[in-house]
């Protein structure tokens, strides 16, 4: 794991005292609202419905086991005794106050962690695929170049005020699992014609008011260009960027003002000028910056007793079957801890699990910690033989839910019980749906299924890649649930359709109960997924479903 | 003619604590929506509006919002205010637990 230089660490201690001066200002009247809302957000610090929240950076995703205990700690010193890991790889605290945030960002200081850049219009947190460094199918590991593009974001004097924030998610896999079709940048690793390892380069994937999946500009772009690259497509943003509304100042809508082909010439025409400005320290960087992710030692050692157990016991083979995912080395697997038990809030652990998880990733997992998009924590690296063990353990814990990937694996934004800009809630929804289709014993049923919910257009729920999307909005007053089908986060990502009408709060899970229960009726077979299944028949007999019913019972 | 003025409240958060808070026509900040004071009149809701914003110590981000008269005092009209008087529905966490006794 990359270790905190001293140039880091001073950056990080420096911001933390500068931003202690601000607080302090602001609390004797110094500063104003005005002046300073810009301060605390350039800190992660937001003013939301019920109480302030701080928003923390994990950088890719990626924590060590002292990291999560020092969470855990300021959940329980500052907090309530909980943080809510959220589908951009960051943790947030619900109940901080204002006050207390410099101790809180000191005490993040201590463990090489901050919340800068988590918002503002800036290069925000990179996210990366959960599974890096692990994964069967990874071409390279993408956390180093993640690590290059977060130091050089940091702070980077012509990047602070874009037009408007700037997300950029990479993955070292050609199956993508970090979404970066829907990222301002989105980097893809591939293979060359020779074989050798570069970047698909995407530019202007977004989902929010207007969502589009990004556009290529680069089919294959060597490792050595990506910086200097990176740097060519922000200062071509900057230029042309919408400054003047704030609804068409992402790049997505300067990449579709622009052209495809207009904005990547310029991209390119940038490329070229500012390619022979990088002498070569940022792979120098980057070679020192690999070491640090260096792979753990791995166990050689037998797997029989998990084969046997994996036999016996038919709970651990549930979760074994969904929470599991390979790994490179045979003898381990990839484990996904569930932050989706039924009926809990979707992404929330609380400072207890914490501690748990950070002492089952020492003792079982290489130290190695994740968080997903999808809201739940990784031990990337579990000997097979540990399995049932590590099972049981969380299983005590309430982390033991088999659902990964699952109906009630759902992606789900704060909504309104805690967001200020949010026109619904999610939350809840979220619980009712898990609860709901637990009942009824659908779930395993009903197999690979994303349901995405957001609180309102912003899309942090990442409602329009969800199999099923659910959008909440207040509809003259009252929440009101527009339903997609048909999205897809992968590397084959499709904004889902809206079926049409929305539902009220009480009428949302037994609409989805329709959609689902014509699901099972129309599969050809039990292997054939939602998403298949809808590719296949199309919207129509899904409206159906959805819309006839509802007008058979008001005619009733 | 002008659209007729709905009854409004003046509400924000504590600029330390994040609460939210209403005022009152006695000049405080009370953490519940029913004391607030309920402003019929457009003139006085700016008036009331501007005290609020030079409240720079108190409190942060003061906003009118729709309510209606109720048996105890004001009441929110819109779901989203009822949310902030009494906290998430996930958890027992803000108005809700603190002002339970």
């Amino acid at each position: 794991m990359y270790s905190y230089s001293d140039f880091d660490e001073a950056f990080v201690r420096a911001r933390v005292a500068q931003f202690s001066q601000q607080v302090e200002r602001r609390l004797d009247g110094s500063l104003t609202e005005d002046e300073f809302r810009p301060l605390r957000l350039m800190n992660g610090l937001y003013l939301q419905l019920h109480a302030y929240m701080l928003r923390v950076a994990i950088p890719y995703g990626s924590l060590s086991p002292r990291q999560m205990r020092q969470l855990a700690h300021i959940a329980d010193t500052w907090d309530k005794g909980y943080g809510h890991f959220t589908t951009r790889q960051n943790i947030q605290f619900n109940w901080p106050k204002l006050p207390d945030v410099p101790a809180i960002l000191s005490a993040l200081a201590d463990v090489q962690m901050h919340a800068i850049q988590t918002s503002g219009n800036c290069v925000r947190n990179v996210t990366a695929d959960h599974f890096a460094g692990a994964a069967a199918d990874e071409i390279a590991d993408p956390r180093p170049y993640a690590e290059l593009l977060r130091q050089w974001s940091t702070d980077h004097p012509e990047f602070q005020f874009l037009p408007r924030k700037f997300k950029i998610a990479i993955t070292g896999s050609p199956n993508d699992r970090a979404v970066t079709k829907a990222h301002d940048i989105g980097l893809r690793m591939v293979r060359n014609a020779v074989g050798e390892p570069g970047f698909e380069v995407i530019v202007g994937g977004g989902l929010g008011r207007t969502p589009m999946i990004g556009v290529t500009v680069r089919d294959f772009l060597p490792e050595a260009d990506l910086l200097p690259y990176v740097e060519a497509i922000l200062s071509v943003y900057n230029t042309l960027g919408r400054r003047d509304n704030k609804y068409k100042a992402r790049i997505k809508i300067t990449v579709h003002e622009t052209g495809k082909e207009a904005i990547t010439e310029m991209i390119e025409a940038r490329f070229a000028e500012l390619r022979p400005q990088f002498g070569g320290a940022d792979q120098k960087l980057l070679a020192e910056i690999r070491q640090a992710f260096a792979p753990p030692a791995f166990r050689n050692a037998p797997t029989d007793a998990y084969d046997a157990f994996y036999r016996a016991d038919p709970v651990f083979r549930a979760w074994a079957d969904t929470n599991l995912t390979r790994h490179r080395n045979d003898q381990y697997a990839i484990v996904t801890i569930s932050l989706k038990a039924h009926g809990k809030t979707p992404g929330d652990a609380t400072s207890e699990q914490m501690r748990l998880i950070a002492d089952l990733a020492e003792r079982y997992g290489h130290s190695d910690l994740r968080i997903s998009h999808e809201q739940n924590v990784i031990l990337p690296h579990v000997h097979k033989s540990d399995l049932p063990a590590l099972h049981a353990q969380l299983v005590k814990a309430g982390l033991g839910t088999a659902n990964v990937g699952l109906l009630s694996d759902i992606i789900a934004c704060p909504g309104m019980d805690y967001c200020a800009l949010a026109t619904a809630r999610s939350i809840p929804v979220a619980q009712e749906l898990a609860t709901h289709f637990e009942a009824l014993k659908l779930e395993h049923e009903i197999g690979p299924l994303k349901i995405k919910i957001s609180g309102c257009i912003n899309a942090c729920g990442h409602h329009h890649v969800g199999n099923i999307g659910i959008l909440g909005l207040d509809r003259a007053g009252v929440e009101n649930y527009q339903i997609t089908l048909g999205g897809d986060g992968t590397e084959d990502a499709v904004i889902g359709e809206k079926t049409g009408p929305g539902f009220a709060y009480d009428e949302i899970v037994p609409a989805i109960e329709r959609i689902l229960r014509a699901y099972l009726d129309l599969r050809l077979e039990p292997a054939e997924t939602f998403l298949q299944t809808f590719r296949r028949v199309g919207m129509e007999p899904f409206k159906a479903a959805l819309y006839e019913t509802e007008r058979t019972q008001d005619a009733a | 003619m002008s659209r007729r003025f709905t009854p409004k409240i003046v509400t924000a958060n504590r600029l330390r604590e994040g609460d939210v808070v209403y005022l009152t026509a006695d000049d405080r900040w009370s953490p519940f929506h029913h004391e607030a004071e309920l402003i019929e009149d457009e003139a006085h809701a700016q008036m009331r509006l501007l005290f609020a914003n030079a409240q720079k110590l108190t409190v942060v981000g003061a906003y009118l919002a729709d309510a209606r008269p109720g048996p105890n005092g004001p009441e929110p009209t819109h779901f989203r205010e009822a949310f902030r008087t009494r906290g998430p529905s996930n958890y027992p966490h803000g108005k809700q637990a603190d002002l339970a006794n």
